[in-house]
């Protein structure tokens, strides 16, 4: 202990004190806070980038679901599109034929009168033809007939038996 | 800056040649010893007295001394400026006045005052002596110590490490201006720094209060590593090992966690609650030795201790070339004194860092025991 | 004479001190070797502790 104290110079301390302060303050100064005020710095750059990376990917994620999720719809929906168009072109195939149906049934029906209507006109003009050849034949065979008295007596005879027979 | 960071290497190793080399002016002197053999350090005795010596602070820098082959005692290194507090004021000349000398025969008269160095001391002679008279017991009869506060080799080892210090962080400090990671040495020192801050700093202080002494935590750490390291270096610097130097850094951190204190602190040591009345008062008497004298002892001592006990161990080993010269023959000797100071210094520079570690770490673990919100503790 | 038989009886206790908390440290680390860190930081500080406490007695026997 003797030796310690003896060892122990208060000249040197005391001046190793005003150096040391001098060295800390400076260093607090001059290095340690311009030091770490730029490690803090970079680490809060670091964690403020890994946390902005983190936000990007989640971003990127729910981008990507909504992606999905607009697919998924777009898909559905043009589904729903194309069976509606079927639906509609069905329908229309169906409504088509249905017309066209309509349209023939009636044009057939009007053919059909139209072609009755042709007949009767036909056979009227036939029945009238034919009358009016009976009539003319009627009267050349009548004229020929006619000619010799016994041939008109016997003629008158016949048609009056007929007429007698109804 | 490429230019500059060049300028400061050449600047650099143009001070060490001239430290080396041309400025030392090289002075001689008549060791008085009792060998007479020109000052060699060969017996043990002398290799005891060296290591002392050299354990101890001085007022000059010495690098080597070597005999001439004319016997005289030649010392390379540089005088230090010596500034004594006198009984006549403030008196100041180089230590080139005392010619090496160590043991009170050269006397240096100064503003009418007489003054001798012995075993690295100051003395004032008493006006009517002429020469220094001592006792049985080695002491000096007529003269008194003098309060010494000249820039000694400690003090300038401090002013050439704080120096170091300072240009080398300002310049990593500077480098984050431009970049974001340093460049160069700056990337050593990064680690390191984020090493105090986050290992020693940050837990054992808290994470809310770690910040206000962070500073003061570095600038301990890397000063005590760096001079730790500094004296295993031939330049033999024992700054770490000077008392006044360690008990100065124990008082910084005595100051900072006693000033820093919360009253759950104070209050757990005055008057610890939750302990009967009685116990309450040797309590405080315990805790409070414990706070005020204890800790900053063990922390003064224990650097010192470690580094002044590396620094004898490794002279020692070195020594054995010398001591073991008979019995083991030179080579023997020689070689065995390689070997083991070479493992020791290794070791050393383990403790280097291990005692900076222990330093900061226990000033941290100090700090943070004063600042810690003591409400949810107990 | 006393006083080095006093240093002797510091060293040979701090011995026995530090080897316990080494060893005991050690079996920390092997039984939880995720704990190393907090375990190596204790180990120090309790070292020092000890330390301080065996140069503390060594120089005021000095």
């Amino acid at each position: 202990m003797e030796t310690l104290l003896n060892d122990f110079s208060p000249g040197l301390f005391a001046v190793s004190t005003i150096l040391l302060l001098a060295l800390i303050a400076l260093m607090v100064k001059f290095a340690w806070k311009p030091i770490l005020n730029s490690l803090e710095e970079r680490e809060s750059g670091i964690e403020d980038a890994l946390a902005a990376a983190e936000n990007a990917r989640k971003e990127m994620q729910n981008l990507q679901s909504d992606n999905e999720r607009l697919i998924k719809e777009a898909r559905a929906e043009r589904d729903e599109m194309m069976k509606d168009a079927r639906n509609i072109t069905d329908n229309m195939i169906a409504a088509a034929k249905e017309d066209a149906k309509e349209v023939t049934a009636t044009l057939i029906e009007k053919a059909q009168a139209s072609i009755n209507q042709e007949k009767q006109a036909a056979l009227a003009e036939i029945k009238k033809t034919v009358a009016e050849l009976s009539i003319g034949i009627a009267e050349t065979v009548i004229k020929k007939e006619l000619s010799n008295k016994k041939d008109q007596l016997a003629l008158v005879e016949g048609i009056l038996k007929d007429v007698t027979l109804n | 800056m490429r230019i500059a960071y060049k300028t400061v290497k050449f600047l650099t190793i143009v001070a060490i040649t001239l430290f080396t080399a041309v400025s030392f002016a090289s002075e001689s002197d008549k060791k008085h010893d009792v060998q007479n053999d020109g000052g060699r350090v060969n017996t043990k005795s002398e290799v005891e007295a060296y290591i002392l010596h050299h354990i101890k602070d001085s007022h000059d820098f010495s690098l080597f001394s070597y005999t001439s082959d004319s016997g005289e005692r030649k010392h390379v290194g540089f005088p230090l400026p010596v500034i004594l507090w006198s009984s006549e004021g403030l008196v100041t000349f180089m230590s080139s006045a005392f010619h090496h000398n160590d043991d009170g025969h050269v006397i240096v008269e100064k503003n009418g005052l007489k003054f001798a160095k012995i075993h690295s001391k100051i003395y004032e002679l008493d006006t009517d002596a002429a020469t220094v008279s001592f006792d049985e017991t080695h002491h000096a009869t007529n003269a008194h110590k003098t309060l010494d506060f000249s820039i000694t080799k400690s003090a300038f080892g401090l002013i050439v490490i704080g120096l170091l210090m300072l240009l080398w962080f300002s310049k990593l400090a500077r480098q984050y201006k431009t970049k974001k990671v340093p460049t160069g040495f700056g990337r050593v020192l990064e680690p390191l720094v984020l090493y105090v801050r986050d290992e020693i700093a940050r837990p054992n202080i808290g994470e809310k209060h770690y910040r206000r002494f962070t500073g003061y935590l570095l600038t301990v750490f890397f000063f005590i590593w760096i001079l730790n390291l500094a004296g295993l270096t031939p330049l033999g610097f024992n700054v770490t090992g000077q008392l006044a130097v360690t008990g100065c850094l124990a008082i910084f951190t005595l100051v900072i966690y006693t000033v820093s204190g919360t009253k759950g602190y104070w209050m757990h040591m005055i008057w610890m609650p939750g302990v009967p009345m009685l116990i309450r008062p040797v309590l405080a008497i315990i805790e409070l030795a414990g706070a005020l004298i204890i800790k900053p002892f063990s922390l003064l001592v224990r650097l010192f201790a470690n580094i002044s006990a590396g620094h004898i161990v490794v002279m020692s080993l070195i020594a054995i070339m010398f001591t073991l010269k008979e019995s083991l023959g030179v080579v023997g000797a020689t070689g065995l004194s390689l070997v083991l100071s070479f493992f020791i210094t290794l070791i050393e520079v383990l403790v280097a860092f291990l005692q900076a570690y222990i330093f900061t770490m226990l000033s941290a673990l100090f700090i943070g025991m004063a600042v810690d919100d003591h409400a949810e503790a107990h | 004479m006393y006083n080095l038989i006093g240093a002797g009886l510091i060293v040979i206790g701090a011995g026995i001190g530090l080897g316990q908390i080494g060893g005991k440290a050690m079996e920390g680390i092997a039984r939880q070797p995720e704990a190393t860190g907090k375990i190596q930081t204790a180990m120090i500080i309790i070292a020092a502790l000890l330390e301080g406490l065996a140069f503390g007695a060594l120089f005021l026997g000095k």
